[in-house]
């Protein structure tokens, strides 16, 4: 075949949110990639200016809906900073667990999302069976599966009763032998190192020219991570491994988010059996004073920035969001090229991309003759009338 | 009269049995079974026993829609082509004894030929269709044609060689006088399965179709009726060919020792057997289905040319060694 461009996405059955990648291929090989995103511009960074902060830890937990004990904590600590509340330890344990948890059950989900790019859905729907057994614990600390909103400004909103120790202790066991055994399979089964080793290579100078983070970064053998460079929340007080490879590929990804894994399960043991009692939340005033603060946090897909800035008011005068999926995104560009169409999902998948997260400006091109203009109501009515009359009332309605 | 009974005898073997309704139901059967075993090991329930006559039914309800750009000819005639071509395949397997309905010296060279039809058929389905998907879709399916024809080819034909006959009834009657030579043939056995694998293009060897990378390929353009006729051209091309391999490689609808008694209970006892030894293929063929990955293409023609092929030669030289010792004679 002569070279092509082929459209992967904003719909397309390997990507789960909109997304748009123009890959030019010579036969099954890429020789170019470029990427289009912003296609689900939802304006919560301006929402956020006409919210209290109370409100806006709802706002923001609901900017991701893997991660979104991520986005409310980033957002609470730069707060507690800027109103200087110290939280008690047990808010702060309590923090902690939840965000462990959280990773495991978003790493289980990425191992299974990766199986499924490359056809692999027995793995699929054993990551995910094994993936609620975190799910039962978070909904059983906070309430909640997915949007947690046990976070608050000062602390956490919900307490852990003595019964849930054993509980919890138990399905962490059980997930530990979970993951041990998913370990196992990816670095053995031969189907999958097919795939993942040796593809979508991101050399660690590469890497750290293009600022990527979390596993991905890691797995390029770069030693960062936020819980070790300035710890927050109980980390300081955790005893844990930075997990990193060497290997630079998609293999490497993989097996650096399993011993991540399984250094989570180790670090909620601990947060359980050291729990501290005392209060969970300290008091706080709805006002901020003003200043300007940018809290960061590990995400379990990288690093996660805040920059809140207040004047003294209810609300804040900027919330600026930087979600981690949107520094690895150049990294992506840059491994699809050299490799075949085939592994074009799994090294999107590689990232743990989360689309919506990342989207946080639209930008129009004016460059190319393209008159920027603002459509009021009035425009819009009459061209809708206009349309109608040219085309007719007969759309297909099924 | 004869001659009028031998008509309606043709029409019945063509149309009911084995011919195109019990090839449907047992079909749509083979698809459920499949379903099925995906889902429980994967620990999932599954999907009910009509689902697959259900999500055909349904498929024949929907739009039929022909991409403006496409060749409309083609793209309508390509899945009757196909799924002609399968259905005629049937007549020469044996399925309740060790006759087919029809046999000649060489039928199973026919047999092979129409069950390469199909690929054929998505080939131009894909390539016709003009979409970029479907085109790299087809091309796939050309290259993988590639790969995996050589050793089903080479196994299929290892049965003919060591039993001195090319029909599949002959094989079958003397595999019935001399079943231990079956043990000879495992090796082709195993090579013709997972060739087999890559043929239906099932997961690990799904990459012409691959739903992430291509969105479906060569059959992304299709719906409603055309559809559902190259799916169940599929189904039947899976029972087809488990029922070909069955009869080269299990004894087909023998079972050993032959039972006394009235003629038709063999037949119909042969027929279980039958039914039950094309599950058994079908059950390896979704085992192979659940624990791999798929693999890429340039990874699939390495994997034929550099085991698939160079297996099937060491099971043909065998063949020849025993048979020019004379020990099978």
């Amino acid at each position: 075949m002569p070279k092509v461009t082929i459209p992967v996405g904003p719909q397309h059955p390997a990507l789960k949110e909109p997304i748009n990648f123009m890959v030019s291929v010579d036969g099954e090989t890429i020789v170019d990639a470029d990427m289009n995103l912003a296609y689900s511009h939802r304006g919560i960074e301006k929402l956020a200016e006409s919210k209290t902060y109370l409100q806006n830890i709802y706002l923001v937990e609901r900017i991701c809906g893997i991660c979104s004990h991520t986005h409310t904590t980033c957002f609470v600590q730069g707060v507690e900073e800027l109103m200087g509340i110290e939280v008690p330890e047990r808010g702060l344990y309590i923090r902690t667990l939840v965000a462990e948890l959280e990773r495991i059950h978003s790493h289980l989900l990425w191992t299974g999302v990766a199986g499924h790019e490359i056809g692999f859905d027995t793995l699929f729907m054993y990551t995910w069976r094994d993936r609620e057994l975190a799910l039962d614990l978070l909904e059983m600390i906070t309430g909640n599966r997915v949007n947690y909103g046990i976070n608050t400004i000062g602390g956490v909103r919900r307490n852990i009763k003595a019964g849930m120790k054993d509980q919890i202790l138990k399905h962490i066991g059980k997930l530990e032998e979970r993951v041990q055994y998913y370990t196992d399979m990816a670095t053995t089964e031969s189907t999958v190192l097919l795939r993942a080793e040796g593809v979508g290579h991101l050399p660690e100078n590469e890497a750290r020219k293009f600022c990527a983070v979390g596993p991905t970064a890691r797995a390029s053998n770069i030693p960062t991570d936020v819980r070790k460079e300035d710890p927050y929340a109980a980390y300081e007080e955790l005893d844990f491994e930075l997990i990193t490879s060497d290997s630079c590929d998609i293999l490497g990804r993989l097996i650096v988010r399993m011993q991540e894994m399984v250094e989570s399960c180790k670090m909620a043991r601990q947060l359980i059996e050291n729990l501290p009692s005392g209060p969970i939340r300290a008091p706080m005033s709805r006002e901020v004073p003003a200043g300007e603060v940018v809290s960061r946090y590990e995400a379990p897909r990288g690093e996660c920035l805040y920059y809140v800035k207040s004047n003294g008011t209810f609300y804040p005068e900027r919330l600026k969001v930087r979600a981690s999926t949107y520094a690895n995104w150049p990294a992506v560009v840059y491994s699809l090229k050299g490799y075949y169409i085939a592994d074009i999902p799994l090294i999107i998948a590689a990232i743990d991309p989360c689309m919506s997260c990342t989207s946080r400006v639209a930008i129009l091109d004016t460059k190319d003759g393209n008159e920027r203009k603002v459509l009021d109501m009035d425009y819009l009515r009459t061209y809708g009338i206009k349309w109608y009359k040219e085309h007719g009332r007969g759309v297909r309605r099924r | 009269m004869s001659e009028i009974v031998n008509i309606l005898l043709a029409v019945l073997y063509l149309l009911v049995f084995p011919g195109f309704l019990f090839l449907f139901f047992y079909g749509l059967f083979c698809e459920y079974f499949d379903r099925k075993l995906y889902a429980r090991m994967q620990n999932r329930v599954g999907p009910p026993l009509f689902q697959p006559f259900a999500d055909f039914v349904k498929l024949l309800a929907k739009e039929d829609i022909i991409p403006e750009k496409a060749d409309k000819g083609m793209f309508s005639i390509v899945p009757l082509f196909a799924f002609a071509g399968v259905l005629t395949a049937i007549l020469y397997i044996p399925i309740w004894r060790t006759d087919a309905v029809l046999s000649f010296e060489g039928d199973l060279v026919v047999v092979l030929f129409l069950l390469t039809i199909p690929s054929f058929a998505l080939f131009f389905a894909g390539w016709h269709s003009t979409n970029l998907f479907s085109q790299i879709g087809a091309v796939r399916t050309v290259t993988q044609l590639f790969g995996y024809e050589i050793p089903f080819f080479f196994a299929c034909l290892a049965p003919a060689l060591i039993m001195g006959t090319w029909s599949i009834s002959g094989i079958l009657s003397q595999t019935v006088i001399r079943p231990e030579v079956l043990i000879l043939l495992i090796l082709a056995f195993i090579i013709a399965v997972i060739s087999l694998q890559a043929k239906l293009e099932r997961v690990p060897f799904d990459a012409p179709e691959a739903e992430t990378e291509i969105a479906g390929g060569s059959l992304v353009e299709y719906t409603g009726r055309r559809l559902a006729i190259f799916r169940l051209m599929f189904n039947i091309k899976m029972v087809i060919c488990a029922a070909l391999i069955t009869a080269l490689f299990l004894g087909g609808p023998v079972l050993f020792p032959a039972v006394p008694g009235p003629e038709f209970i063999g037949y119909l006892l042969g027929f279980v057997v039958f039914l039950l030894k094309t599950l058994f293929v079908v059950f390896l063929l979704t085992m192979m289905r659940t624990v791999f990955a798929r693999v890429r293409i340039d990874q699939l023609l390495k994997f034929c040319y550099g085991w698939l092929i160079p297996l099937s030669i060491v099971q043909f030289l065998l063949l020849i060694l025993v048979r020019s010792m004379g020990w099978f004679a």
